[in-house]
């Protein structure tokens, strides 16, 4: 009976698949940043970020393409800078913040590169369109912090065009497209 | 011959209520046009920056309006105004004066949410105080805008009367704002 038990409680933990675990995005410490940069006339490089967001994962690093992610940013929080130009931002002209106050991003797919490098396909819901997009990501680290917890740190980039997600207004050719950058440091749940 | 006497206006209070007037349909017009502006447009940074630098510029006129208003009250209203006249047109005017100076106080706090100074023309520059309140400049914004068309009515409106006066009443009503005749 014993080794029955030994048994099945054996074969039990060898057939259950290690969990992958959860994470919460640390924006309350704010290790975590949605930053974009976009071209000046050509000229030179714009920088925003958005300030407020929330967002989970799960990871496995044995099993990265089981893992999840999902993130909720708040359209209102566009910071890149400038008052007068802030506003222009959450107005109609480009994000529309009163009629989408919220953009999404949820995972649909990983694909493994080499290293910690992969693809995250997802979609992503911006100005009310949802489109699927591909982020160039990779794991930067993961280990346990100084105060008990354990952490998980990733960055990815992706580029859009501001016309799929019906921001019309012409900033110029050279202008056409956003490129976002985003750092998460997820705290094991 | 500066100053109002209680039948006439003296010159200085024509001269500001025709600059004031004038300085506020153009203020409109051009706060109307920009806004909607292309970002290639040779405007759209020019037009902004003339339509704050000419705002503050209005705002110390206007200060300096009702002080001298203290110093030279009005002429008193025409006799033959009927008492609801008097007091429909004295309400315009004090609307009139409150929301010139709400469009500056909402046009000056979309402007410094961040801190920034506004810039009149390259003379000298008004400090910004910062945020003050959540969604100060969006708000802001709603306010000067709203203010605008409000003022602009009110505008029209009294201009309408004083032609009312003009050509139906045929009394000094007009006549009066353009100064003195001597």
């Amino acid at each position: 009976m014993k080794k029955l038990l030994l048994a099945v409680s054996m074969a039990a933990m060898m057939t259950v698949p290690v969990q992958a675990a959860d994470y919460v995005i640390d924006t309350e410490g704010a290790h975590a940043f949605i930053q974009f940069k976009i071209s000046h006339l050509g000229y030179s490089w714009l920088y925003g970020r958005f300030n407020t967001f929330s967002g989970d994962f799960s990871y496995d690093a044995s099993k990265l393409e089981a893992s999840k992610i999902q993130l909720s940013i708040d359209t209102n929080s566009v910071d890149s800078n400038h008052a007068e130009r802030d506003k222009h931002l959450r107005s109609s002209d480009f994000l529309n913040v009163s009629k989408h106050p919220k953009a999404t991003f949820v995972s649909t797919k990983i694909v493994p590169k080499d290293g910690e490098a992969f693809d995250l396909h997802g979609n992503l819901t911006l100005n009310g369109v949802t489109k699927e997009v591909v982020i160039a990501a990779e794991k930067l680290g993961e280990g346990t912090d100084p105060w008990g917890g354990y952490r998980a740190g990733f960055a990815g980039t992706t580029t859009l065009t501001l016309k799929d997600f019906a921001i019309n207004t012409d900033l110029g050719p050279a202008s056409a497209t956003v490129q976002l950058d985003l750092t998460v440091e997820g705290i094991r749940k | 011959m500066l100053k109002n006497s209680a039948s006439h206006y003296g010159l200085i209070s024509v001269v500001l209520h025709w600059l004031v007037a004038l300085t506020v349909f153009a203020l409109f017009a051009v706060g109307f046009w920009m806004v909607d502006l292309s970002y290639y447009n040779q405007w759209y940074r020019t037009a902004p920056y003339w339509h704050k630098s000419i705002g503050i510029l209005l705002a110390m006129v206007m200060i300096f309006r009702l002080l001298w208003r203290a110093v030279s009250p009005p002429p008193l209203p025409l006799r033959s105004h009927r008492n609801w006249e008097k007091r429909v047109a004295a309400l315009v005017q004090f609307f009139l004066y409150v929301g010139i100076f709400v469009l500056v106080l909402s046009g000056y706090l979309i402007s410094t949410e961040d801190g920034r100074a506004i810039a009149v023309f390259t003379w000298f520059s008004v400090p910004a105080l910062g945020a003050l309140f959540a969604n100060q400049a969006d708000i802001a914004g709603l306010v000067h805008e709203y203010t605008a068309y409000v003022l602009i009515s009110l505008a029209v409106l009294h201009g309408l009367a004083a032609l009312k006066h003009h050509f139906i009443d045929k009394d000094q009503t007009l006549k009066r704002i353009f100064g003195r005749k001597s």
